[in-house]
């Protein structure tokens, strides 16, 4: 069974999740935007540095946050001027951490359902009146709903199965940066197999309803509407 | 009481110029005519703001728009005008009545005088429609309607009915048609069809390739002998006449025109309506006396006012019919055997006509 330390893993994966993917939303929707829509020339950095985390082994990526955040790093310092601290090992450090980690998760549905629907709705909303952020509120949203559907589902759901970058920037504190990934992680090593079982069980489990309502949701609802 | 028009614009694309300075009638419809390239669509989108020429000046209803030297540009949502897209662009999550009242709800109206519109576009049976439910004929008429319940200033139409097959063309066109005698604000409509030109313009500007190769009333530009309109297969005189007569027992109609009458194959229309008259160049032959026994009943007496030789054979020549003018196509050596030239009195024999509305 679960013990009450593999709960607080549990409850402390889901509190990193659901604040980096709200985090991520908010972030990556301005961010998909423009790059589905610039002609800027800094459009390809800007989507290789966003896609970075696909490709880099988590260790690459947790390694240069561990120094980028830490007392000597640039934004370390930052953080510390004003006043908060130093982020890693700690509970905003591991968040700050897993929407870096999580973001392309959550930015190329976007941008995808964003280029999808065109500009034709944009230039009929102006047409009838509507603003910008009117247009975004009451045009665009509606019609990448699947979109950010899909966004949050994976940037959740690939937040909880990090493991490399967790261990990097937040370590094994308990209850403050342990999660599930390296719960599992330490029950192995302990040779704890039955208490492995059990929490990688819920992680299968959780991870193949994810896909299976996100597969089954995409096939009634595509990314975004066609227009007609 | 109507304030012109003034559209100014200069753009330029490495690969495209648009260069336009035209002064429009303030109501009525204006057609902007060209082949695809031509700059008609980029100088309705110049004057809805969905495009900013880097220079340009626009002038609607005594209101400043856009005016580059004064750094005034007005975004689309700000302007008072109503949109009509080429493809109906109706917005898939909303039903019917939901896209109209989408602009309703932002220009603070109530649509009091919605029902009026909904009929004379015959959708009031698909308020509670969702678009992808509609016909493409029945989309195109929402999108009119979403634009007309705006009350704007001034209502511009991106080739409406291109993506339309010709039966749904046909269920629209009259429509338009109506439309264009209850209109009391000016239209700016934007079409490759020489026949929804001929039916609807009032004014008419032809396009080619980004600059403005003629604008004026209908009958005159049509009859421009320096537009390559006039040279086409298809060019065509439009008259407008009025019903004066039926002659039940030859299944005729007699109209007047300005300067002359016409008969026409029977109309069941009352006497005193106006319509319009097309006569294709093609049909209209010259004779330089007056026929004494001739089967053409339309022969009426003009004077050749210009001729053009297009280098095939063949010749245009523009004639004045009473105050109007006509077009003819005639061959190159009939032109010559006849010893035709400008200033001389003939008569026309027009072989057909097609009335338009």
């Amino acid at each position: 069974m679960l013990s009450a330390a593999d709960i607080a893993t549990l409850w402390l994966t889901f509190k990193v999740a659901s604040l980096a993917t709200l985090i991520m939303l908010l972030l990556g929707t301005p961010l998909a935007w423009w790059l589905a829509r610039t002609r800027s020339r800094f459009k390809g950095i800007c989507n290789a540095l966003v896609a970075l985390p696909l490709v880099l082994p988590p260790t690459v990526l947790g390694f240069y946050l561990l120094v980028m955040l830490g007392p000597k790093g640039p934004i370390g310092q930052l953080t510390n001027e004003l006043g908060l601290g130093t982020l890693p090992f700690t509970f905003p450090g591991l968040v700050v951490a897993s929407v870096f980690y999580s973001l392309p998760f959550v930015v190329q549905p976007l941008q995808t359902s964003f280029a999808a629907i065109g500009r034709q709705p944009l230039e009929a909303a102006a047409t009838l009146r509507a603003g910008p952020l009117d247009t975004f509120f009451n045009v665009v949203l509606p019609l990448t709903k699947p979109g950010f559907m899909t966004a949050a589902i994976l940037g959740f759901a690939h937040t909880v199965g990090e493991f490399g970058v967790v261990l990097m920037v937040g370590g094994n504190i308990p209850d403050r940066t342990r999660v599930v990934s390296v719960q599992i992680y330490n029950h192995v090593e302990a040779l704890e197999y039955d208490q492995a079982h059990w929490l990688a069980g819920c992680l299968l489990l959780f991870s193949f309803t994810v896909l299976l309502v996100l597969y089954s949701a995409l096939k009634t609802h595509p990314v975004a509407h066609q227009l007609k | 009481m109507t304030t012109p028009i003034h559209a100014r614009f200069d753009l330029d694309y490495s690969e495209f110029r648009l260069a336009v300075d035209l002064v429009l009638p303030g109501s009525g419809v204006t057609v902007l005519f060209g082949h695809s390239g031509s700059g008609k669509t980029t100088l309705l989108r110049c004057i809805a703001g969905l495009q900013q020429a880097a220079k340009g000046f626009l002038k609607i209803n005594g209101e400043v728009w856009h005016d580059s030297e004064r750094g005034v540009f007005l975004p689309t949502h700000k302007r008072s005008l109503g949109y009509v897209f080429q493809e109906a662009n109706l917005f898939p999550h909303l039903s019917v009545k939901g896209n109209l009242q989408f602009g309703l709800k932002r220009t603070g109206q109530t649509g009091a005088d919605l029902t009026h519109i909904l009929e004379l576009l015959g959708i009031v049976h698909l308020l509670e429609r969702m678009p992808d439910r509609l016909s493409g004929g029945e989309r195109q008429r929402v999108a009119i309607a979403r634009a007309l319940a705006l009350n704007p200033k001034v209502l511009l139409m991106d080739e409406p009915l291109a993506a339309l097959d010709f039966k749904r063309k046909q269920e629209i066109l009259p429509f338009l048609e109506r439309l264009h005698r209850e209109l009391h604000i000016p239209l700016l409509y934007v079409t490759h069809s020489q026949q929804e030109v001929a039916q609807l313009a009032d004014h008419l500007v032809i396009l080619d390739e980004g600059r403005v190769l003629a604008s004026g009333p209908l009958s005159e530009t049509l009859s421009r002998l320096d537009v390559p309109l006039a040279k086409d297969r298809d060019a065509a005189s439009v008259w407008p006449v009025i019903v004066t007569e039926h002659e039940a027992e030859y299944h005729l109609t007699q109209v007047a025109f300005d300067g002359g009458r016409l008969s026409l194959p029977s109309l069941a229309v009352n006497i005193g309506t106006p319509m319009r008259v097309q006569i294709y160049a093609r049909d209209v032959s010259i004779t330089l006396q007056a026929p004494v026994a001739t089967s053409i009943l339309n022969v009426l007496p003009a004077c050749i006012t210009g001729i053009v030789d297009d280098h095939s054979g063949h010749c245009v020549v523009r004639l004045q019919v009473g105050n109007l003018s006509l077009l003819a196509h005639i061959t190159r050596k009939s032109a010559v055997l006849l010893g035709l030239n400008s200033g001389m009195p003939v008569y026309v024999q027009i072989k057909g006509t097609s009335i338009l509305n």
